[in-house]
Protein backbone atom coordinates (compact mmCIF):
# COMPACT_ATOMS: atom_id res chain seq x y z
CA UNK A 1 0.00 0.00 0.00
CA UNK A 2 1.44 3.38 -0.47
CA UNK A 3 1.78 5.93 1.83
CA UNK A 4 -1.12 8.35 0.23
CA UNK A 5 -3.60 5.11 0.56
CA UNK A 6 -2.45 4.24 3.42
CA UNK A 7 -2.66 8.06 5.20
CA UNK A 8 -6.24 8.25 3.42
CA UNK A 9 -7.74 5.14 4.82
CA UNK A 10 -6.41 6.14 8.02
CA UNK A 11 -7.76 9.20 7.79
CA UNK A 12 -11.14 7.74 7.43
CA UNK A 13 -10.77 5.07 9.50
CA UNK A 14 -12.03 2.87 7.12
CA UNK A 15 -9.33 0.35 6.16
CA UNK A 16 -9.77 -3.30 7.36
CA UNK A 17 -6.70 -5.60 8.90
CA UNK A 18 -6.41 -8.71 10.06
CA UNK A 19 -4.70 -9.40 13.38
CA UNK A 20 -1.43 -11.43 12.77
CA UNK A 21 -2.31 -14.03 15.60
CA UNK A 22 -5.99 -14.55 15.21
CA UNK A 23 -6.88 -13.55 11.73
CA UNK A 24 -10.02 -11.31 13.34
CA UNK A 25 -10.53 -8.21 10.54
CA UNK A 26 -10.93 -4.91 12.27
CA UNK A 27 -11.18 -1.25 11.16
CA UNK A 28 -8.86 1.03 11.73
CA UNK A 29 -11.16 2.82 13.92
CA UNK A 30 -12.01 0.39 16.32
CA UNK A 31 -8.39 -0.78 16.59
CA UNK A 32 -7.56 2.51 17.18
CA UNK A 33 -10.44 2.64 20.21
CA UNK A 34 -8.83 -0.67 21.47
CA UNK A 35 -4.50 0.90 21.42
CA UNK A 36 -4.27 -1.36 18.47
CA UNK A 37 -4.84 -4.22 20.65
CA UNK A 38 -6.69 -6.74 19.34
CA UNK A 39 -9.72 -7.20 20.48
CA UNK A 40 -9.67 -10.71 20.06
CA UNK A 41 -6.68 -12.62 21.08
CA UNK A 42 -5.27 -9.18 22.76
CA UNK A 43 -2.24 -9.25 20.14
CA UNK A 44 -0.35 -5.99 20.13
CA UNK A 45 0.15 -4.72 16.40
CA UNK A 46 3.28 -2.66 16.09
CA UNK A 47 2.55 1.11 16.28
CA UNK A 48 4.71 3.53 13.76
CA UNK A 49 5.95 6.40 15.23
CA UNK A 50 3.38 9.06 14.56
CA UNK A 51 0.83 6.51 16.15
CA UNK A 52 2.79 5.85 19.09
CA UNK A 53 3.04 9.84 19.84
CA UNK A 54 -0.10 10.13 19.33
CA UNK A 55 -1.15 7.65 22.23
CA UNK A 56 1.28 8.85 24.69
CA UNK A 57 1.43 12.66 24.37
CA UNK A 58 -0.68 15.40 25.13
CA UNK A 59 -2.38 16.72 22.14
CA UNK A 60 -1.06 18.76 20.26
CA UNK A 61 2.02 19.22 22.99
CA UNK A 62 4.74 17.14 20.28
CA UNK A 63 7.26 19.51 18.63
CA UNK A 64 9.64 17.69 16.09
CA UNK A 65 13.46 17.84 16.32
CA UNK A 66 15.72 17.49 13.61
CA UNK A 67 13.57 16.05 11.37
CA UNK A 68 15.42 16.63 8.08
CA UNK A 69 18.56 14.30 8.89
CA UNK A 70 19.19 11.56 5.93
CA UNK A 71 20.88 8.55 5.66
CA UNK A 72 23.20 8.74 2.41
CA UNK A 73 24.68 5.31 1.19
CA UNK A 74 27.96 6.59 1.05
CA UNK A 75 29.41 2.90 1.35
CA UNK A 76 27.17 2.53 -2.17
CA UNK A 77 26.41 -0.42 -0.65
CA UNK A 78 24.23 -2.51 -2.88
CA UNK A 79 20.64 -2.28 -2.57
CA UNK A 80 20.91 0.15 0.30
CA UNK A 81 19.45 3.35 -1.89
CA UNK A 82 16.43 1.11 -3.23
CA UNK A 83 15.91 0.35 0.63
CA UNK A 84 16.06 3.84 1.64
CA UNK A 85 13.98 4.83 -0.77
CA UNK A 86 11.60 1.93 -0.72
CA UNK A 87 10.73 3.15 3.37
CA UNK A 88 10.36 6.63 2.77
CA UNK A 89 7.88 5.80 0.55
CA UNK A 90 5.82 3.40 3.23
CA UNK A 91 5.91 5.50 5.74
CA UNK A 92 6.67 8.63 4.82
CA UNK A 93 9.56 9.34 6.86
CA UNK A 94 13.18 10.33 6.45
CA UNK A 95 14.10 7.29 8.60
CA UNK A 96 13.62 5.24 11.78
CA UNK A 97 13.23 7.68 14.79
CA UNK A 98 11.17 10.33 15.49
CA UNK A 99 12.62 12.72 18.20
CA UNK A 100 11.39 15.40 20.05
CA UNK A 101 9.48 17.35 22.89
CA UNK A 102 6.07 16.73 23.97
CA UNK A 103 4.44 17.13 27.70
CA UNK A 104 2.85 13.95 28.97
CA UNK A 105 0.11 14.75 31.67
CA UNK A 106 1.64 18.57 31.43
CA UNK A 107 4.44 16.76 32.37
CA UNK A 108 7.50 18.14 30.04
CA UNK A 109 10.29 15.73 28.61
CA UNK A 110 12.00 14.55 25.70
CA UNK A 111 10.93 11.60 23.48
CA UNK A 112 12.49 9.63 20.68
CA UNK A 113 10.44 6.80 19.17
CA UNK A 114 12.11 4.31 16.76
CA UNK A 115 9.65 3.15 13.83
CA UNK A 116 10.07 -0.67 12.83
CA UNK A 117 8.29 0.15 9.53
CA UNK A 118 11.28 1.70 8.50
CA UNK A 119 14.01 -0.89 7.52
CA UNK A 120 13.20 -2.92 11.06
CA UNK A 121 14.34 0.20 12.82
CA UNK A 122 17.57 -0.41 12.03
CA UNK A 123 20.29 2.52 13.01
CA UNK A 124 22.96 3.91 10.94
CA UNK A 125 24.09 7.25 11.11
CA UNK A 126 20.59 9.42 11.08
CA UNK A 127 19.11 7.25 13.96
CA UNK A 128 22.58 7.80 15.88
CA UNK A 129 23.18 11.84 15.18
CA UNK A 130 18.84 11.91 16.18
CA UNK A 131 19.03 10.47 19.22
CA UNK A 132 22.47 11.53 20.23
CA UNK A 133 21.42 15.93 19.63
CA UNK A 134 17.98 14.48 21.50
CA UNK A 135 20.08 13.55 24.82
CA UNK A 136 22.50 16.31 24.17
CA UNK A 137 19.10 18.73 23.87
CA UNK A 138 17.72 17.01 27.12
CA UNK A 139 20.84 17.78 29.10
CA UNK A 140 21.25 21.24 28.16
CA UNK A 141 17.21 21.86 28.99
CA UNK A 142 17.32 19.59 31.80
CA UNK A 143 14.90 17.56 30.11
CA UNK A 144 13.90 13.55 31.13
CA UNK A 145 14.42 11.18 27.99
CA UNK A 146 11.45 8.98 27.26
CA UNK A 147 12.54 6.42 24.53
CA UNK A 148 10.33 3.80 22.55
CA UNK A 149 13.39 1.27 21.51
CA UNK A 150 12.44 -1.35 18.37
CA UNK A 151 14.91 -2.24 16.34
CA UNK A 152 16.77 -4.87 14.26
CA UNK A 153 20.43 -3.71 15.16
CA UNK A 154 22.70 -1.74 13.89
CA UNK A 155 22.36 -0.79 10.03
CA UNK A 156 24.72 -3.10 8.16
CA UNK A 157 24.78 -1.14 5.00
CA UNK A 158 26.56 2.04 6.76
CA UNK A 159 29.26 -0.44 7.85
CA UNK A 160 31.13 -0.18 11.27
CA UNK A 161 29.44 3.39 11.21
CA UNK A 162 26.54 2.29 12.44
CA UNK A 163 28.20 0.25 15.30
CA UNK A 164 30.15 3.49 16.12
CA UNK A 165 26.41 4.99 17.10
CA UNK A 166 26.42 2.49 19.77
CA UNK A 167 29.51 4.38 21.96
CA UNK A 168 28.14 8.00 20.35
CA UNK A 169 24.63 8.06 21.47
CA UNK A 170 26.42 6.06 24.95
CA UNK A 171 28.31 8.60 25.72
CA UNK A 172 25.11 11.43 25.43
CA UNK A 173 22.93 8.86 27.39
CA UNK A 174 26.39 9.25 30.10
CA UNK A 175 26.56 12.64 30.16
CA UNK A 176 22.30 13.16 30.15
CA UNK A 177 22.83 10.89 33.36
CA UNK A 178 26.00 12.66 35.13
CA UNK A 179 23.55 15.66 35.05
CA UNK A 180 20.82 13.91 37.17
CA UNK A 181 18.18 13.51 34.85
CA UNK A 182 16.00 10.59 34.42
CA UNK A 183 16.14 8.31 31.32
CA UNK A 184 12.98 6.19 30.47
CA UNK A 185 13.26 3.30 27.80
CA UNK A 186 10.09 1.32 26.88
CA UNK A 187 10.90 -1.71 24.97
CA UNK A 188 9.14 -2.46 22.30
CA UNK A 189 8.84 -5.70 19.96
CA UNK A 190 11.16 -5.93 18.47
CA UNK A 191 14.44 -4.76 20.54
CA UNK A 192 17.04 -6.63 19.38
CA UNK A 193 21.30 -6.45 18.12
CA UNK A 194 22.70 -3.38 18.82
CA UNK A 195 19.95 -1.31 20.14
CA UNK A 196 19.62 -3.26 22.84
CA UNK A 197 23.62 -3.63 23.55
CA UNK A 198 23.55 -0.02 23.96
CA UNK A 199 20.98 2.67 24.65
CA UNK A 200 17.84 -0.01 24.95
CA UNK A 201 19.53 -1.41 28.17
CA UNK A 202 20.54 2.01 29.74
CA UNK A 203 17.52 3.81 31.23
CA UNK A 204 16.94 4.53 35.05
CA UNK A 205 14.07 2.84 34.50
CA UNK A 206 13.35 -0.14 31.97
CA UNK A 207 9.67 -0.77 30.53
CA UNK A 208 8.57 -3.25 27.81
CA UNK A 209 5.14 -4.11 26.56
CA UNK A 210 4.02 -7.51 26.81
CA UNK A 211 5.53 -10.14 24.76
CA UNK A 212 7.56 -7.91 23.03
CA UNK A 213 11.15 -9.94 21.82
CA UNK A 214 13.50 -8.70 23.32
CA UNK A 215 17.38 -9.65 22.93
CA UNK A 216 20.90 -9.31 21.66
CA UNK A 217 21.03 -12.55 19.05
CA UNK A 218 18.55 -13.77 17.27
CA UNK A 219 17.07 -16.64 17.76
CA UNK A 220 17.96 -18.80 15.10
CA UNK A 221 21.82 -18.07 15.74
CA UNK A 222 21.15 -19.24 19.92
CA UNK A 223 19.40 -22.21 18.41
CA UNK A 224 22.47 -23.07 16.21
CA UNK A 225 24.75 -22.67 18.64
CA UNK A 226 22.61 -24.46 21.69
CA UNK A 227 21.80 -26.39 19.73
CA UNK A 228 19.07 -27.46 21.90
CA UNK A 229 14.94 -26.49 22.63
CA UNK A 230 14.39 -22.83 23.74
CA UNK A 231 11.45 -22.16 26.09
CA UNK A 232 8.17 -20.33 24.39
CA UNK A 233 8.74 -17.29 26.16
CA UNK A 234 12.17 -17.06 24.87
CA UNK A 235 13.76 -13.15 24.81
CA UNK A 236 10.28 -12.21 25.71
CA UNK A 237 9.33 -9.66 28.07
CA UNK A 238 8.40 -11.64 30.02
CA UNK A 239 11.70 -13.61 30.08
CA UNK A 240 13.47 -10.74 30.55
CA UNK A 241 11.41 -9.72 33.55
CA UNK A 242 12.03 -12.85 35.42
CA UNK A 243 15.53 -12.87 34.58
CA UNK A 244 15.53 -9.35 35.96
CA UNK A 245 16.36 -7.06 32.78
CA UNK A 246 13.39 -4.95 32.89
CA UNK A 247 11.86 -2.83 35.75
CA UNK A 248 8.24 -3.72 34.59
CA UNK A 249 5.53 -5.02 32.09
CA UNK A 250 2.92 -2.25 31.13
CA UNK A 251 0.62 -3.41 28.79
CA UNK A 252 -0.38 -0.58 26.42
CA UNK A 253 -3.56 1.28 27.77
CA UNK A 254 -1.94 2.17 31.22
CA UNK A 255 1.46 2.95 29.33
CA UNK A 256 0.43 6.91 29.65
CA UNK A 257 -0.54 6.84 33.55
CA UNK A 258 3.09 4.86 34.25
CA UNK A 259 5.09 7.29 32.34
CA UNK A 260 3.03 10.12 34.13
CA UNK A 261 3.04 9.19 37.10
CA UNK A 262 7.13 8.41 36.24
CA UNK A 263 8.22 11.91 35.81
CA UNK A 264 5.98 13.11 38.61
CA UNK A 265 7.59 11.25 41.05
CA UNK A 266 11.10 12.36 39.46
CA UNK A 267 9.91 16.24 39.26
CA UNK A 268 12.75 17.74 41.25
CA UNK A 269 12.46 21.38 43.11
CA UNK A 270 10.29 21.95 46.43
CA UNK A 271 9.80 18.51 47.23
CA UNK B 1 45.27 -8.32 -0.07
CA UNK B 2 41.31 -8.27 -0.36
CA UNK B 3 38.87 -7.76 2.50
CA UNK B 4 38.43 -11.34 2.47
CA UNK B 5 41.69 -12.34 2.18
CA UNK B 6 42.05 -10.20 5.20
CA UNK B 7 39.31 -11.89 6.92
CA UNK B 8 41.24 -15.22 6.98
CA UNK B 9 44.32 -13.82 7.88
CA UNK B 10 42.24 -12.08 10.71
CA UNK B 11 41.35 -15.40 12.05
CA UNK B 12 44.21 -17.94 10.79
CA UNK B 13 45.43 -20.43 13.46
CA UNK B 14 48.73 -19.46 14.75
CA UNK B 15 48.03 -16.04 14.68
CA UNK B 16 49.18 -14.74 17.98
CA UNK B 17 46.31 -13.95 20.78
CA UNK B 18 45.69 -11.73 23.27
CA UNK B 19 47.15 -13.75 26.11
CA UNK B 20 50.57 -13.40 23.46
CA UNK B 21 50.61 -9.48 23.38
CA UNK B 22 49.93 -9.40 26.90
CA UNK B 23 53.29 -11.40 28.22
CA UNK B 24 55.61 -10.22 25.31
CA UNK B 25 54.59 -6.15 26.27
CA UNK B 26 54.13 -5.70 30.22
CA UNK B 27 56.13 -6.21 32.35
CA UNK B 28 55.12 -8.41 35.19
CA UNK B 29 51.14 -9.07 34.00
CA UNK B 30 49.14 -10.37 37.38
CA UNK B 31 46.08 -11.84 36.20
CA UNK B 32 42.48 -11.07 38.26
CA UNK B 33 39.89 -13.79 37.72
CA UNK B 34 36.05 -13.12 37.82
CA UNK B 35 32.84 -11.02 37.67
CA UNK B 36 32.28 -11.00 41.88
CA UNK B 37 28.30 -11.95 40.07
CA UNK B 38 28.41 -14.97 38.58
CA UNK B 39 31.88 -16.77 37.32
CA UNK B 40 34.80 -16.33 35.41
CA UNK B 41 34.87 -16.06 32.27
CA UNK B 42 38.34 -17.06 30.27
CA UNK B 43 37.60 -15.60 27.09
CA UNK B 44 38.50 -12.64 28.56
CA UNK B 45 41.94 -11.77 30.38
CA UNK B 46 42.56 -9.09 32.65
CA UNK B 47 44.77 -7.76 35.18
CA UNK B 48 47.25 -5.38 35.96
CA UNK B 49 51.33 -4.98 34.69
CA UNK B 50 53.66 -2.24 34.27
CA UNK B 51 54.17 -0.76 30.34
CA UNK B 52 57.76 0.80 30.90
CA UNK B 53 57.30 0.92 34.33
CA UNK B 54 53.75 2.64 34.35
CA UNK B 55 51.15 0.43 36.18
CA UNK B 56 48.11 -0.85 33.62
CA UNK B 57 45.30 -2.51 34.20
CA UNK B 58 45.10 -5.02 30.56
CA UNK B 59 42.18 -6.54 29.02
CA UNK B 60 42.44 -8.75 26.32
CA UNK B 61 40.19 -11.03 24.25
CA UNK B 62 42.09 -14.39 24.46
CA UNK B 63 40.71 -17.17 21.50
CA UNK B 64 42.89 -20.36 22.59
CA UNK B 65 45.83 -21.70 20.87
CA UNK B 66 44.72 -25.48 20.45
CA UNK B 67 41.23 -27.28 20.84
CA UNK B 68 41.57 -27.74 24.41
CA UNK B 69 42.02 -24.14 25.10
CA UNK B 70 39.68 -22.78 22.80
CA UNK B 71 37.32 -24.62 24.53
CA UNK B 72 38.15 -23.01 27.69
CA UNK B 73 38.09 -19.76 26.11
CA UNK B 74 34.43 -20.72 24.69
CA UNK B 75 36.69 -19.39 21.07
CA UNK B 76 37.05 -16.11 22.39
CA UNK B 77 33.50 -15.32 22.33
CA UNK B 78 32.94 -13.81 25.65
CA UNK B 79 29.47 -13.82 28.50
CA UNK B 80 28.07 -11.81 30.22
CA UNK B 81 30.72 -12.33 33.14
CA UNK B 82 33.29 -11.53 31.04
CA UNK B 83 31.94 -8.13 30.11
CA UNK B 84 31.41 -7.38 33.66
CA UNK B 85 35.04 -8.76 34.74
CA UNK B 86 36.23 -6.70 32.43
CA UNK B 87 33.87 -3.64 33.37
CA UNK B 88 34.88 -4.36 37.29
CA UNK B 89 38.84 -3.79 36.91
CA UNK B 90 38.28 -0.62 34.44
CA UNK B 91 36.45 0.60 37.53
CA UNK B 92 39.32 -0.81 39.36
CA UNK B 93 41.72 1.06 37.41
CA UNK B 94 39.71 4.34 37.53
CA UNK B 95 39.93 4.47 41.34
CA UNK B 96 43.31 3.64 40.99
CA UNK B 97 44.41 6.13 38.12
CA UNK B 98 45.68 3.43 35.93
CA UNK B 99 45.15 3.12 32.13
CA UNK B 100 43.92 0.57 30.72
CA UNK B 101 44.90 -1.37 27.54
CA UNK B 102 42.72 -3.58 26.15
CA UNK B 103 43.31 -6.25 23.04
CA UNK B 104 40.12 -6.92 21.20
CA UNK B 105 39.37 -10.42 19.73
CA UNK B 106 36.31 -12.00 18.80
CA UNK B 107 34.20 -13.15 16.16
CA UNK B 108 31.31 -11.82 18.73
CA UNK B 109 29.72 -11.64 22.02
CA UNK B 110 28.28 -16.01 22.00
CA UNK B 111 24.78 -16.17 20.96
CA UNK B 112 23.94 -18.95 23.40
CA UNK B 113 21.23 -19.43 25.20
CA UNK B 114 22.64 -18.93 28.64
CA UNK B 115 23.97 -15.48 27.74
CA UNK B 116 21.12 -13.83 26.31
CA UNK B 117 19.76 -15.55 29.94
CA UNK B 118 22.34 -14.09 31.47
CA UNK B 119 21.70 -10.26 29.72
CA UNK B 120 24.28 -10.07 27.02
CA UNK B 121 22.62 -7.15 25.25
CA UNK B 122 22.72 -4.96 28.80
CA UNK B 123 26.42 -6.78 30.05
CA UNK B 124 27.62 -4.83 26.58
CA UNK B 125 25.67 -1.78 27.06
CA UNK B 126 26.61 -1.06 30.65
CA UNK B 127 30.89 -1.66 29.71
CA UNK B 128 30.10 0.63 26.69
CA UNK B 129 28.62 3.54 28.93
CA UNK B 130 30.57 3.03 31.51
CA UNK B 131 33.96 3.61 29.28
CA UNK B 132 32.55 6.02 27.79
CA UNK B 133 32.42 7.83 31.05
CA UNK B 134 35.18 6.21 32.72
CA UNK B 135 37.97 8.86 34.05
CA UNK B 136 41.02 7.25 33.06
CA UNK B 137 43.00 6.71 29.68
CA UNK B 138 42.09 3.74 27.83
CA UNK B 139 43.94 2.46 24.62
CA UNK B 140 42.44 -0.62 22.55
CA UNK B 141 44.38 -2.32 20.27
CA UNK B 142 42.19 -4.46 17.42
CA UNK B 143 44.90 -7.40 16.95
CA UNK B 144 42.52 -9.88 14.96
CA UNK B 145 38.59 -9.61 14.56
CA UNK B 146 36.62 -6.69 15.73
CA UNK B 147 33.46 -8.19 15.76
CA UNK B 148 30.14 -6.04 16.65
CA UNK B 149 28.87 -4.98 19.53
CA UNK B 150 31.20 -7.65 21.29
CA UNK B 151 34.13 -5.96 20.54
CA UNK B 152 33.11 -1.92 21.07
CA UNK B 153 32.52 -3.74 24.43
CA UNK B 154 36.07 -3.01 25.09
CA UNK B 155 37.12 -0.61 22.53
CA UNK B 156 34.77 2.61 23.86
CA UNK B 157 38.42 4.06 24.05
CA UNK B 158 40.29 7.42 23.50
CA UNK B 159 42.82 5.81 21.11
CA UNK B 160 42.36 2.92 18.93
CA UNK B 161 45.05 1.21 17.14
CA UNK B 162 44.01 -1.85 14.45
CA UNK B 163 47.07 -4.57 12.81
CA UNK B 164 47.49 -4.37 9.40
CA UNK B 165 45.95 -7.56 8.82
CA UNK B 166 43.04 -7.38 11.64
CA UNK B 167 39.21 -6.76 10.58
CA UNK B 168 36.24 -4.95 12.11
CA UNK B 169 33.14 -4.88 11.16
CA UNK B 170 29.00 -4.31 12.80
CA UNK B 171 28.08 -7.58 11.42
CA UNK B 172 30.72 -10.94 10.55
CA UNK B 173 30.44 -10.79 6.36
CA UNK B 174 28.98 -14.19 6.89
CA UNK B 175 26.32 -13.01 8.87
CA UNK B 176 25.46 -9.59 6.29
CA UNK B 177 25.63 -12.90 3.31
CA UNK B 178 22.71 -14.68 5.03
CA UNK B 179 21.04 -12.00 5.54
CA UNK B 180 21.58 -10.32 2.46
CA UNK B 181 22.02 -13.21 -0.02
CA UNK B 182 20.29 -15.81 2.09
CA UNK B 183 23.20 -18.13 1.31
CA UNK B 184 26.61 -17.64 2.40
CA UNK B 185 28.50 -19.09 0.19
CA UNK B 186 32.79 -18.40 -0.28
CA UNK B 187 31.71 -16.12 -2.68
CA UNK B 188 28.63 -14.43 -1.23
CA UNK B 189 31.28 -13.61 2.21
CA UNK B 190 33.75 -12.33 -0.06
CA UNK B 191 31.60 -10.12 -1.45
CA UNK B 192 30.12 -9.04 1.74
CA UNK B 193 33.45 -8.28 3.15
CA UNK B 194 34.18 -6.01 0.25
CA UNK B 195 31.29 -4.67 1.19
CA UNK B 196 31.38 -3.50 4.46
CA UNK B 197 34.72 -2.13 5.05
CA UNK B 198 36.19 -4.04 7.42
CA UNK B 199 40.02 -4.03 6.44
CA UNK B 200 42.56 -1.67 9.05
CA UNK B 201 43.15 0.79 5.92
CA UNK B 202 38.93 1.22 6.03
CA UNK B 203 39.52 1.74 9.92
CA UNK B 204 41.98 4.66 9.22
CA UNK B 205 39.55 5.97 6.04
CA UNK B 206 37.25 6.38 8.77
CA UNK B 207 38.94 7.79 11.93
CA UNK B 208 37.54 4.69 13.60
CA UNK B 209 41.37 3.72 14.25
CA UNK B 210 44.18 6.06 14.69
CA UNK B 211 46.71 4.28 13.46
CA UNK B 212 47.67 0.88 11.68
CA UNK B 213 50.37 -1.33 13.46
CA UNK B 214 52.60 -3.11 11.20
CA UNK B 215 52.80 -7.07 10.99
CA UNK B 216 55.71 -7.11 8.52
CA UNK B 217 58.31 -8.08 10.62
CA UNK B 218 60.54 -11.42 11.05
CA UNK B 219 59.51 -12.15 14.61
CA UNK B 220 56.26 -11.46 17.02
CA UNK B 221 58.85 -9.34 19.32
CA UNK B 222 59.78 -7.34 16.64
CA UNK B 223 56.29 -6.58 16.28
CA UNK B 224 55.12 -5.68 19.63
CA UNK B 225 58.32 -4.07 20.11
CA UNK B 226 56.67 -1.22 17.47
CA UNK B 227 53.38 -2.09 19.07
CA UNK B 228 55.09 -1.05 22.70
CA UNK B 229 56.12 2.56 21.68
CA UNK B 230 52.86 3.44 20.25
CA UNK B 231 51.19 2.52 23.09
CA UNK B 232 53.62 4.13 25.12
CA UNK B 233 53.36 7.04 23.63
CA UNK B 234 49.37 6.93 23.31
CA UNK B 235 49.53 6.62 27.39
CA UNK B 236 52.16 9.44 27.75
CA UNK B 237 50.14 11.78 26.00
CA UNK B 238 46.55 10.38 27.25
CA UNK B 239 48.30 10.67 31.00
CA UNK B 240 48.73 14.39 30.43
CA UNK B 241 45.45 15.03 29.81
CA UNK B 242 43.17 16.23 32.87
CA UNK B 243 39.78 13.67 33.94
CA UNK B 244 38.03 16.00 32.37
CA UNK B 245 40.13 16.31 29.31
CA UNK B 246 40.14 12.45 29.26
CA UNK B 247 36.51 12.54 29.21
CA UNK B 248 35.83 15.00 26.52
CA UNK B 249 38.47 13.97 24.08
CA UNK B 250 36.95 10.33 24.22
CA UNK B 251 33.13 12.07 23.57
CA UNK B 252 34.36 13.85 20.78
CA UNK B 253 36.27 10.93 19.17
CA UNK B 254 32.71 9.18 18.75
CA UNK B 255 30.35 12.33 18.50
CA UNK B 256 32.05 13.10 15.14
CA UNK B 257 30.93 9.24 13.34
CA UNK B 258 28.04 10.03 11.25
CA UNK B 259 27.94 10.14 7.29
CA UNK B 260 24.31 12.47 6.25
CA UNK B 261 22.61 15.31 4.94
CA UNK B 262 20.88 17.40 6.79
CA UNK B 263 17.87 19.82 5.25
CA UNK B 264 17.28 23.06 6.54
CA UNK B 265 14.71 24.98 5.13
CA UNK B 266 14.56 23.08 2.18
CA UNK B 267 18.10 23.43 1.52
CA UNK B 268 20.29 20.20 1.99
CA UNK B 269 23.74 20.78 3.88
CA UNK B 270 26.18 18.64 3.64
CA UNK B 271 28.23 16.69 6.16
Amino acid sequence: MSFIDNLMQRVSGSAKVSCKKCNHEDTVSVLEQHDYICPECGFYYRLDARTRIKLIVDKNSFKELDAGLISKDFLEFPGYQEKLEKARKETGEEDAVVCGTATIAENECALFVMNSKFIMASMGSVVGEKITRLFEYATEHQLPVIGFTASGGARMQEGVISLMQMAKISGAVKNHSNAGLLYITVLTDPTTGGVTASFAMQGDIILAEPKALIGFAGRRVVEQTTKSQLPNNFQKAEFLLEHGFVDAIVSRSELRDVLAELLTIHKRGDA
Amino acid sequence: MDSYEKLKTARKNGRPTGGAYVSEIFEFPLEFHGDRRFGDDLAIMGGVAFLDNRPVTFLAMEKGTDLESRMKRNFGCPKPEGYRKALRLMKQAEKFHRPVICFVDTLGAYPGADAEERGQGQAIAESIIEMMGLKTPVVSVVIGEGGSGGALALASANKIFILENAVYSVISPEGCASILWKESSQENVAKAADCLHITAQDMKNFGVAEDIISEDFDHFSEMCKDMKSKLISALDELCALSEEEVLAQRYQRFRKFGVFEEKKNGIFKRK
